[in-house]
């Protein structure tokens, strides 16, 4: 098999994990639970510089940032006039152009806005940003976000950071099914094989953070999850058997004893 | 005088600019982005941009996050 390449925003990738680095205990189980996922892009937050009590150290230190792209979330954002003002910040910041959109609805739920992503999404892509959208899985909703130029669609597979999996595997289909950007999932994913799951529907990338920084070891999870993956891909790519109500005998028929 | 820096009322030499300021922070060498008054400053006008009373600076950084 020829190698299986992710491509986002005019850039190659061979992992297909992207992960957070929010919720870790430190900066080196952050770096740890990096290299074990083997992921090659990862979000970071834009917040305040703590002017009072300033820190020597700063995430970014402790990231291979030769191996590593960041991708800057606008996470905490309700509007979308907050949401394009975060983009623009992490851009000037000197991390390139990429940018996972997020305008939340509602803080129970941290459920997308939608129209307010897609009017902050259309500033952006205006703008030059290469803008990867978090919504729910909505087909319709995907398919506005794709049409206005952004180079992905992030459907969540639950509420982020429930670990519930993913709860609409049909919803996902008809995504994939009529999209003709990546769909990554984010959000909403608890364990190896949820991330698997996705894959074999056809996703291009998941994307998670609590699953691996909230697990009990979080360095053997983000393996678990790399490893998920992997597996979900190869088999995704290897196309499953169909399934049937009734059982194929797997020995042959033939030369059976009278 | 005095401006708001990231929502703490903060006291500044007269004159300073942004390039000063950043620097009385230690963070000339990290990855940051400076607003005033909602206007993003880029980075090579720092040195020329004077700071004026009553002025509200944000300077963000990137931090932990999903």
């Amino acid at each position: 098999m020829q190698q299986d390449v992710f491509e986002l925003g005019g850039a190659t990738y061979t992992s297909r994990l992207i992960v957070g680095t929010g919720k870790y205990r430190d900066f080196e189980e952050t770096r740890a639970a990096i290299d074990a996922s083997g992921a090659e892009i990862v979000t970071v937050a834009v917040r305040r510089v703590n002017i009072t009590s300033r820190d020597s150290d700063n995430l970014l230190d402790h990231l291979d940032l030769d191996r590593i792209t960041i991708l800057p979330n606008t996470a905490g954002c309700y509007t979308a006039e907050d949401a394009v003002r975060t983009a623009r910040l992490a851009r000037e910041a000197g991390v390139g152009s990429l940018v996972k959109l997020e305008v939340i609805g509602d803080e129970k739920t941290l459920f997308p806005d939608v129209p307010a992503t897609i009017e902050a999404a259309r500033v952006l892509v205006g703008e030059g940003f290469v803008v990867l959208p978090y919504l729910n899985d909505d087909p319709i909703a995907a398919k506005r976000l794709a049409d206005l130029g952004c180079a992905a669609v992030m459907p969540l597979a639950a509420p982020i950071g429930s670990g519930l999996g993913i709860r609409n595997p049909y919803n996902l289909k008809i995504i994939l099914e009529q999209s003709e950007v990546p769909v990554i999932v984010d959000a909403g994913v608890g364990t190896a094989s949820d991330v698997a799951r996705a894959m074999e529907l056809g996703c291009e990338a998941v994307l998670l953070n609590t699953a691996i920084a909230g697990a009990k070891d979080p360095i053997a999870m983000a393996e678990a999850m790399k490893l998920g993956v992997r597996a979900g891909r190869l088999a995704y790519l290897a196309g499953r058997i169909p399934k049937k109500l009734y059982a194929t005998a797997s020995s042959p028929i033939e030369g059976l004893l009278d | 005088m005095q401006v708001m820096l990231n929502g703490e009322s903060t006291d500044l030499a007269d004159g300073a600019t942004i390039d000063d300021l950043v620097n009385q922070l230690d963070l000339a060498h990290r990855r940051i982005a400076v607003e005033v008054n909602r206007d993003i400053v880029p980075r090579d006008c720092f040195a020329g941009r004077a700071l004026r009373d009553g002025d509200v600076i944000e300077i963000v950084h990137f931090i932990g996050g999903g």
